[in-house]
């Protein structure tokens, strides 16, 4: 599938200034952008219009030519920057981790997510367990189009190249989109097919 | 470097709580028997596994431990046992904290009240905000109106508010640009360098031998090292374990290769050494409990440093 946002405008209130103006940008089957700019620069507000979480002020956001779909599952997911902010603090994690599918144990084994752990409240993780947790929720085979906002902040460098070299085996056999955020340079390079710049 | 300001001797914390669906409870050990310390003027960078105990460090360090923790080990502050009993006073003043979680500050607050809070100034707080490069109206905001970087920001402008004497810092730099990350790292150098002691959780450990003194690394709740910043400067030979090494060989800059599998479980811990099942060098020699050893002026517990 292949997502394409047009001259997307933002702004959170008639009041405030603008956070996007005019922004463009398509991700095709098999591709990974990375999307770089200073902190504030609406970064996570794009990502949010990118997954349908937001609408924009001006623009649409279109998946292969059609409208996100307001209602089902939405091909297009976002992974958090923040997982204590995205997660429900009143369900175990075996709810939060099969809300919308089951992943198998193979996958939660290679994440190096203990079964012990389902039965925990998110309070009893570490930032960079429930990261991990977030991450393994959303790669149902229904996921076309994965949105990144910073997910490998939390880890140690290890685990950060192992999950993203998940990914990126996971991306390549379901020819699936990306759009990366990240500080990381080097990250950047290694992972992403191409860069975009949001300050220009 | 100055005297000691904060120094833990043995700490041991474990969790009671339930196994799977079993109805009885058992305490599962996530810190063990750890030892460090944070002398004046000095930034101390600690970082390691995810899981393997650093936010839990910081919480026993502030007494933020949840009620289930069941705690041991002695834990001081300018030789003073440190506790919200004891030395309440001394939280928030001479000890600050920065979060891991943004969830940390208070949601109903506009931000800049927040940073003041009920002994810093406004004038203070303008004045970190410029630092910072937070714009002016950002003093007026909720917590939710800001972007990532920007709440990390105002959690780090809070804890230097006052003047602390030792900050304990849980991820400083997650969601800054490396201008801004390096811009914090500067101001923690220069208030080390007028005396205050700082550890920094951080897994930024590129950034980190930038400003830090020194390095201890943490894997399944134990430190498996503690190094001199200038070893990890001059390279993998330089280190001692074999976990700190393969943590240098996947910084993204040093090829991103990671090595397979992950921490153990701390309910299932190996009896000898924890990084067995995952180190290339293993043998005998290692099946043992592996004690802390000087190597080369660093402390390593592997039994094949040298
Ligand atoms: N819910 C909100 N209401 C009002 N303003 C908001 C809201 N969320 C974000 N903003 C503002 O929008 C701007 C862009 O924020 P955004 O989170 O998109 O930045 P970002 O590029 O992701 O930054 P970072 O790298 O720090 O995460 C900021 O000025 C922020 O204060
Ligand atoms: N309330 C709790 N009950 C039970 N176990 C807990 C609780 N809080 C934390 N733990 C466990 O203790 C271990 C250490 O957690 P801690 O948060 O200190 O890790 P960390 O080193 O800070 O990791 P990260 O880099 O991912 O933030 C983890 O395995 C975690 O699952
Ligand atoms: S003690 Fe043995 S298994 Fe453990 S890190 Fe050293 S060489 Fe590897
Ligand atoms: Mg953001
Ligand atoms: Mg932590």
């Amino acid at each position: 599938m292949q997502l394409e946002a047009k001259n997307i405008s933002f702004r959170y209130d008639k009041k405030s200034p603008w956070v996007l103006k005019d922004v463009s940008l398509s991700i095709q089957e098999g591709e990974r952008v990375g999307i770089v700019a200073p902190s504030g620069f609406g970064k996570t507000t794009l990502a949010r219009i990118l997954a349908g979480y937001e609408k924009p002020s001006e623009g649409q956001v279109l998946i292969d030519g059609k409208e996100l779909p307001s209602k089902g599952f939405c091909p297009v997911q976002l992974i958090y920057q923040h997982p204590e902010l995205s997660v429900n603090p009143r369900w175990r994690m075996e709810k939060t981790l099969n809300e919308c599918f089951t992943p198998d144990e193979a996958l939660l084994a290679k994440m190096g997510i203990e079964k012990e752990w389902l039965h925990r409240w998110p309070s009893e993780l570490s930032g960079g367990e429930l990261q991990r947790f977030c991450i393994a929720r959303i790669l149902t085979p229904k996921t076309k189009i994965l949105i990144c906002d910073e997910i490998s902040t939390m880890l140690d460098v290890i685990t950060q190249a192992q999950v993203w070299n998940i990914l990126l085996d996971i991306a390549k056999e379901r020819n699936m989109g990306m759009a990366v955020i990240t500080h990381n340079k080097a990250l950047a390079e290694k992972v992403c097919t191409r860069t975009v710049r949001l300050d220009k | 470097m100055g005297k000691t300001l904060l120094n833990v001797e043995d700490l041991v914390v474990a969790f009671s709580m339930y196994r799977g669906d079993s109805l009885k409870k058992e305490n599962l050990e996530v810190i063990h028997s750890l030892s460090l310390d944070v002398k004046e003027g000095e930034i101390l960078a600690v970082v390691g596994s995810s899981g393997s105990g650093k936010s839990i460090l910081a919480s026993a360090v502030l007494d933020l431990l949840p009620k289930n923790a069941v705690v041991s080990g002695k834990i001081t502050y300018d030789g003073k046992p440190l506790s919200m009993k004891t030395t309440p006073d001394l939280y928030g003043k001479e000890i600050s904290f920065i979060p891991q979680s943004v969830d940390y500050l208070d949601p109903l607050m506009k931000v800049g009240k927040q940073v003041q809070g009920v002994k810093g100034s406004k004038a203070r707080q303008e004045e970190l905000f410029e630092k910072y490069r937070l714009g002016k109206d950002t003093e007026k905001k909720y917590p939710f109106q800001l972007s990532g970087g920007m709440a990390r920001r105002v959690l780090i402008s809070g804890a230097v508010m006052g003047n602390p004497k030792l900050i304990i810092a849980d991820e400083p730099t997650p969601g800054l640009d490396l201008e801004l990350a390096m811009e914090t790292l500067k101001h923690f150098r220069t208030l080390a360098d007028q005396g205050t002691g700082i550890l920094m959780i951080t897994h930024d450990i590129d950034l980190a031998l930038n400003v830090a003194d020194r390095i201890a690394v943490f894997y399944a709740g134990t430190i498996v090292e503690i190094a001199s910043t200038q070893d990890f400067l001059s390279g993998r030979d330089a280190l001692r374990h074999p976990y700190t090494k393969a943590l240098y060989d996947a910084l993204p800059q040093n090829g991103f290769k990671p090595i397979p599998g992950a921490q153990p479980y701390a309910g299932s811990l190996p009896s000898g050494c924890l990084f067995a099942d995952r180190c290339p060098y293993r043998d005998d020699a290692c099946a043992g409990a592996q004690p802390e050893r000087e190597v080369r002026g660093g402390k390593v517990r592997c039994a094949h440093a040298t």
